[in-house]
């Protein structure tokens, strides 16, 4: 077969020359790519043509939707730290990505996609497929670029994985033309790691850092947050360093999730609108706050004018633009999050602060009376999200990745399931697209094919991508899908009922028979309806080889508590 | 305190960078109200000089953000009295205008400006200053009929002495850092 006869990699020569939809391939093969999820279509048909001889050295896969290609490169490079890579056609397969783009830009996820570009000398002529990609992608991209000549393409792609993985990761977009991709040109791939207008790290100023352990050593209620930026430098086990040699409480952000163990004593939950209980309350106790890789997100802080006010804050970020953006840092470290806890846990000194992580152990007994037993050990008849979530938590033993779409089910996921490892969580934060779990749960499976992979999705969110079922019966990949439905729109409902006198516009749903849209993507599926089929239920799902989808009906006007309503201070968190 | 800010980005020389760079004002609904982009003393190194009137604390923060896009050297932010600025204006204006003689002449020379063209039908004036000068000028110039008017950016270089090479050469070392 000559698909076999294919060189990659060393065994290339030095140089060689291919066309410039080969070298696409060629160049994606440097980087270490396997993984591709794109969609076909006149101006990118080039590129899938040099493809189609190296099947057996990238793994692409099909979506159906460009929209759930980003979603699934976000998912894969969420669980397995890699960039994520897409390809899209021109006009209206650029155009589909933007959401993903959107959503991997503000939760900074590296991404290169790839879009074909009608030929060069139709640019700006109104042809057929043709769309300003450039300008439309520019708000949502790190970085982005357009390729007319194929001997640009190997250092294009080179530029576009650095940007993407370096730093502040982010999404970046290289939209190639035909014309570019029919080119000839003799291929020699050299890796960025350079470009003199961006630094993608700050050297830790040591003064600063010697500042900040001083606030520390001298904290009486010291309080550490954790951010996704602690997952993306892969600084875990410093800053478990950093809290047990110092005794400080730590919380995480939404982002943050899954970064430490769930059950470590110093873990007092999450933080923001439906956060736990005790972090939110002691966020406005606290006398120093040490913020790790996270950027205060109005979801996180609430009323900013009422954000610890008292507290003497430490930010350490690695983006300039972040620091002093929303809450001002007393203490800036502009740094790699690994590097700078690390140097701040050998500058503090060992410490106790036994009364003050107590206290946080006191308000955690508050909320567990009032919310999470009624969550986890509901006495009505209804199931609760809360329940379900931690059922199979419980079945995974803190082991498999956690996926979550939008909305209440998402926030009551966030809160219920229990982590051991970092890279389990995959959610849309910042974004909040609804219909990202389903597409993102798929990349996720890719990218730890060795995980136990469960996406938990509302009623509503699921109905945005679940064209990706056939994508996921096509690869095969054994995603478990738990769909929890209150036919609702139940996060909308909810503030509907609080906020708008219980005007519910526009959020009842009837909904399909999911069972008879799984089974007829040739997805096993079954429906729980009450309590006492649940546990079989999810055994069924989890035991099933392959991928299976669990509908589990759940109480109808369920509503996520505590609450930070929109506006509040952190520190008027409602439990009712 | 609301007032002008003039603020000067060091870029490469790429398409396209100049909508990146107005997509953040944009997004914040910060109007500019005068741009320029020219070559810096830097060979491949292009300046863009905006105006805008806006809060300190929302400057700041803008600039941060001008600076994060990757083809961006470096951007900073002034108030008036931290640079030198002039704009160029010119006037076309009626030849009959001529015909006023003295007064017109001497309105010229009052206002250092100097005639840049004179045609059959009409002659251009220029002159360069701020805003406020040549807008005198552009006043007392209407009663001999003003055919049209352009006004250009403003164009400033700063008081501090540090160059561009020497933050340029920071930057390399920052990068020796990361890489």
């Amino acid at each position: 077969m000559e698909t076999l006869t294919k060189t990659v990699g060393a065994e290339l020569k030095m140089t060689q020359t291919m066309t410039g939809a080969e070298a696409v391939i060629q160049s994606l093969l440097a980087e270490d790519v396997d993984t591709v999820f794109g969609y076909p279509g006149g101006a990118i048909m080039p590129i899938y043509d040099a493809l189609f001889d190296y099947q057996h050295f990238i793994n692409h896969v099909l979506v159906r939707h460009e929209q759930g290609a980003t979603h699934a490169a976000q998912g894969f490079a969420r669980v397995s730290g890699k960039v994520g890579v897409c390809f899209a056609t021109s006009g209206p397969g650029a155009t589909n990505l933007i959401t993903g783009l959107a959503d991997a830009m503000i939760d900074s996820n590296p991404l290169v996609c790839i879009t074909g570009q009608v030929a060069s000398h139709l640019l700006g002529t109104d042809a057929f497929q043709e769309t300003d990609v450039l300008g439309v992608s520019m708000a949502v991209t790190k970085w982005n670029c357009q390729v007319t000549k194929a001997e640009d393409i190997p250092g294009a792609i080179a530029k576009a994985f650095y940007i993407a993985r370096s730093g502040r990761p982010g999404p970046v977009l290289i939209d190639i033309t035909k014309d570019a991709q029919f080119g000839q040109l003799e291929f020699n791939y050299e890796p960025c790691g350079i470009i003199r207008s961006y630094v993608p790290k700050q050297k830790l100023d040591i003064e600063k850092a010697r500042e900040a352990a001083e606030l520390i050593n001298n904290a009486k209620k010291p309080f550490l947050l954790v951010g996704q930026g602690v997952i993306l430098s892969q600084a875990e086990q410093v800053v478990l360093n950093l809290v047990e040699k110092a005794d400080i409480p730590f919380a995480w952000t939404l982002m943050g999730l899954s970064a430490m163990p769930t059950d470590h004593e110093l873990n007092m939950g999450m933080l923001g609108m439906h956060g736990n209980y005790a972090p939110n309350i002691k966020t406005n106790e606290c006398d120093v706050l040490i913020a790790v890789g996270m950027r205060f997100d109005d979801r996180v802080t609430g009323d900013v004018s009422k954000y610890a006010r008292q507290a003497k804050v430490i930010h350490i970020e690695i983006d300039p633009a972040e620091i002093d953006k929303i809450i001002p840092a007393d203490v800036p470290l502009l740094a790699d999050a690994k590097e700078a806890v690390s140097i701040l846990s050998e500058l503090v000194l060992p410490n106790k602060h036994a009364d003050w992580v107590d206290s946080f152990r006191e308000m955690a007994a508050i909320e567990e009376e009032k919310i999470i037993t009624k969550d986890l050990f509901p006495q009505k008849e209804g199931m609760t999200m809360g329940e379900v979530v931690r059922n199979v938590s419980q079945k995974l033993d803190g082991d498999g990745v956690l996926v979550t779409d939008v909305g209440q089910h998402q926030m009551a996921a966030s809160r219920y399931f229990q982590f051991k490892r970092t890279r389990s969580n995959v959610t849309s934060g910042g974004l909040g697209t609804m219909g990202f779990a389903l597409p993102a749960a798929l990349g996720a499976k890719l990218g730890c094919p060795e995980r136990d992979v469960v996406a938990v999705i509302g009623d509503g969110g699921f109905q945005m991508t679940l064209q990706e079922l056939a994508t996921i019966y096509q690869t095969k990949a054994a995603v478990k899908i738990l769909v929890l439905n209150n036919n609702f729109l139940g996060m909308v409902r909810q503030w509907q009922q609080l906020f708008f006198d219980k005007r519910y516009s526009f959020t009842e749903m009837v909904n399909p028979d999911f069972v008879k849209v799984s089974e007829a993507y040739g997805i096993p599926a079954l429906k729980v309806e009450g309590r006492e089929n649940l546990d079989e239920g999810l055994k069924t799902m989890l035991e099933t080889e392959g991928p299976f989808l669990l509908e589990v009906m759940v109480e109808k006007e369920d509503n996520v508590f505590p609450m930070v309503p929109t506006g509040a201070s952190v520190s008027d968190i409602r439990l009712e | 305190m609301i007032r002008k800010y003039t603020i000067s980005i060091f870029t490469e020389n790429f398409f396209g960078l100049l909508n990146r760079v107005t997509i953040i004002f944009t997004r914040r609904r910060i109007n500019i109200e005068s741009l320029t982009v020219s070559e810096s003393e830097i060979k491949g190194v292009h300046r863009y000089t905006l105006v805008i009137k806006s809060e300190e604390e929302r400057v700041k923060k803008l600039v941060k953000q001008i600076e994060k896009l990757v083809d961006v050297l470096k951007a900073f932010y002034y108030i008036n009295e931290e640079t030198v600025f002039q704009e160029i204006a010119l006037y076309k204006v009626s030849t009959h205008a001529l015909k006023e003689g003295r007064n017109f002449e001497r309105l010229i020379r009052e206002h250092h400006a100097r005639m840049l063209t004179v045609e059959s039908e009409f002659v251009v004036i220029e002159k360069t200053g701020h805003k406020e000068e040549t807008q005198e000028l552009l006043r007392e110039l209407q009663p001999f009929g003003v055919l049209e008017f352009a006004r250009s950016g403003r164009v400033a270089v700063s008081k501090p002495m540090k160059k561009l090479s020497s933050y340029l050469k920071e930057m390399e070392e920052e990068q020796l850092v990361s890489a």
